[in-house]
């Protein structure tokens, strides 16, 4: 991958939890554009891997490299100020707030009316509000979810939180979208939206992905390129065809080298 | 699907600004206004006109808005509100604890005073520059929040309440020391607020402005990242919220409610000591916002209500028993002090295990009781 069409770069990445090794000398590369996966079996750093680019740990070392960027060192929200967005494994919504303002607080670091101008409100803040509420409505009508647009998110099914959450994320405006296993418990009629949705905010919004996920399916059908991690390594890296016959992703999957690669999903813990 | 809207059918939003109003039916608002006007007029009426008191039949409709002691509790609620406001802020709103809000609440009261009584500032500046010193403090005591939460929290601010309190006595030149300072009259436009009537209107239109103030900034970019915070710090995060800022942010916008109502209070009593700066007080601004709703600008100021009531009402019900023959005993004549406390501990308890919305949650059911009145549908 040459340094230019590179959105991010992920250099020699390890973490390290007392005596656990999360992740050993990770190092890949996602394209502008690009919808890239990571799989890899429960407790493979797959989620670890993605605190490091979201900034919620600081890899013990190597280098997070956003947009030609190092951003390694920087905080969260300074990482979202760039243009890093990301949902989670367990949902993370603000449960005592409606949908709309959940994907408001998306906008955050778009909107420059802090709290002088906000308790004023009439006038600047109020016309900045506005402006940018007509692009969450956007986001609301493209995601599918105008009628639980007033509802407090705490009281959503689960699937319709992943959904919002995913508005969240998106209303960041990020250039590149980080998904920590989008489709967990959900049934089929609902991956097939969230595959869509995904595929269209690639497609048409123009974001990257980095998806996790564990519904090798989906991952086969919709990714363009897949990178695999076990025991906090990288295994393989490549495009998907390649990694269903790879004989070293079977053997982490399934412990020996026969047998397709067939997945059940499990929900569980770890944000 | 589950919504939150208590909108009768028929009314529908057709622009986005219609859909962020502060009241969310043209009712409520109006029905807010014209209680408010009402509440102005009636008040004004015999400040303007005094020879009202005499006249028949206007005497007893206006006797509730010059009856001294309506009133007093009528100011009580003004400033106390404007604080429990602020400690809503920062507890309803960001989830953060203080025990140290009667503190701020104080400085803001001596610092109005010094700032008028040294500098010859007016109050009407004076009061607002003690809601500034106020934050400024509230910002320094509010630093350790960028690092500790919860339990940890509640100490330092505790450890923020003593000290403060501490140094009312020691920092004579600021506050008097024992003997505490006077505070000068409200003037403004060459009005004095020396009557009862007159600064209840002046601490009514105060507290109206800060409560828009208040609720302006909740439907703002700094009010949702503070429940942003408040509801899951670390998405918050991810969502470019930086968690320091907000958090300390927080303890400064609430010391400066606390400071403007505690600089309300000195002007109305005339004088300030540090005894009325317990951490009693603290508690019970804790006990307002509980009672009163966490998280709700209105809450803040039902809670201060039931706050001022209760003692009344309290007053009132041990007056009835004394008079009957067997409660006419030392036990329930003197005992009112102590009943008021308990009442109150009593109430605290009683919300929190049956109403843990508080009044605000009971004040939304009761709108949407009427608006679709007789039609429970
Ligand atoms: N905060 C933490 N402290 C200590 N150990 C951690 C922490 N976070 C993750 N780990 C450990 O790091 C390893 C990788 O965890 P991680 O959550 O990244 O796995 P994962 O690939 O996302 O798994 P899953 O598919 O179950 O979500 C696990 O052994 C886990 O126990
Ligand atoms: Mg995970």
């Amino acid at each position: 991958m040459s340094e230019e069409t590179a959105i991010l770069d992920v250099q020699g990445v390890s973490l390290q939890f007392g005596g656990v090794r999360a992740l050993s000398d990770v190092t890949f590369s996602v394209a502008k554009g690009e919808l890239f996966a990571i799989i890899g079996p429960n407790g493979a750093g797959k989620t670890s891997m993605m605190n490091c680019i979201s900034g919620r740990y600081t890899p013990t070392e190597g280098r997070v490299i956003f947009k030609g960027r190092e951003v390694t060192g920087l905080k969260p929200n300074q990482r979202a100020d760039l243009g890093i967005g990301r949902t989670f494994q367990n949902l993370a919504l603000f449960g005592h707030m409606s949908v709309l303002d959940n994907i408001m607080v998306g906008r955050h670091h778009l909107l420059k009316n802090g709290f002088l101008r906000g308790a004023l409100y009439w006038g600047l803040a109020q016309r900045e509000e506005l402006a940018h509420r007509r692009d969450v409505e956007d986001i609301i009508d493209f995601l599918e979810i105008t009628h639980i647009r007033k509802a407090m998110a705490g009281t959503l099914p689960y699937g319709l939180r992943k959904r919002v959450e995913l508005a969240r994320a998106i209303a960041l405006n990020p250039d590149l979208i980080l998904l920590d296993e989008p489709m967990a418990g959900m049934n089929l009629e609902e991956k097939e939206d969230m595959a869509r949705f995904i595929i269209d905010l690639n497609e048409e919004w123009g974001i990257s992905v980095i998806m996790i996920e564990h519904d090798m399916g989906v991952v086969m059908d919709i990714s363009h390129r897949v990178a695999v991690l076990d025991f906090g390594q990288k295994i393989a890296e490549g495009l998907p065809d390649e990694i269903m016959n790879n004989p070293r992703v079977k053997t982490a999957y399934l412990g020996e080298d026969d047998g397709g690669l067939v997945f059940t999903d499990d929900d569980e813990e770890v944000a | 699907m589950a919504t939150m809207s208590l909108r009768p059918c028929g009314d529908f939003r057709t622009t986005y600004k219609q859909d962020t109003v502060i009241f969310d039916t043209r009712n409520s608002r109006w029905a807010m206004v014209l209680f408010l006007m009402a509440l102005y007029v009636m008040v004004l009426i015999p400040v303007l006109a005094p020879g009202v008191e005499e006249a028949p039949v206007l005497s007893s409709l206006f006797a509730p808005f010059y009856n001294a002691q309506y009133l007093s509790l009528a100011i009580q609620a003004c400033y106390w509100g404007i604080a429990a406001l602020g400690l809503n802020i920062l507890v309803g709103f960001t989830g953060q604890i203080s025990l140290g809000h009667a503190a701020f609440f104080g400085i803001g009261a001596f610092g109005s005073a010094y700032l008028n009584n040294t500098y010859g500032i007016p109050v009407v500046l004076s009061i607002p520059l003690a809601g500034l010193i106020a934050a400024a403090v509230g910002l320094l005591f509010g630093s350790p929040a960028a690092r500790i939460k919860g339990l940890y929290l509640a100490i330092a601010t505790l450890a923020a309440q003593f000290i403060i309190e501490d140094l009312f006595i020691r920092l004579d030149w600021f506050t008097g020391g024992s003997y505490g300072s006077l505070a000068n009259s409200i003037e403004l436009f060459g009005v004095t607020f020396d009557t009862d009537q007159k600064f209840f209107l002046f601490a009514l239109s105060l507290t109206i402005i800060l409560f828009v103030l208040a609720a302006n900034l909740m439907r703002s970019r700094d009010g949702r990242a503070f429940v942003a915070v408040r509801d899951h710090y670390l998405s918050a995060e991810v969502m470019g919220i930086n968690l320091t800022k907000y958090r300390i942010l927080s303890f400064g916008i609430s010391s400066f409610y606390a400071g403007i109502g505690g600089a309300l209070y000195g002007h109305y009593l005339g004088f300030v000591s540090a005894e009325g700066f317990t951490i009693l007080l603290s508690i019970q601004f804790l006990g307002i916002i509980i009672i009163g709703g966490l998280g709700s600008v209105m809450g803040a100021m039902l809670g201060t209500i039931f706050m001022v009531l209760l003692p009344e009402v309290m007053a009132g019900g041990v007056d009835i028993i004394a008079s009957t023959e067997w409660g006419n005993t030392p036990m329930i004549t003197n005992g009112l002090a102590y009943f008021k406390e308990m009442a109150i501990g009593a109430a605290i308890i009683l919300f929190l295990i049956f109403e843990p919305d508080g009044l605000a949650h009971r004040w939304r059911l009761i709108k949407a009781y009427w608006k679709l009145y007789p039609f429970s549908y």
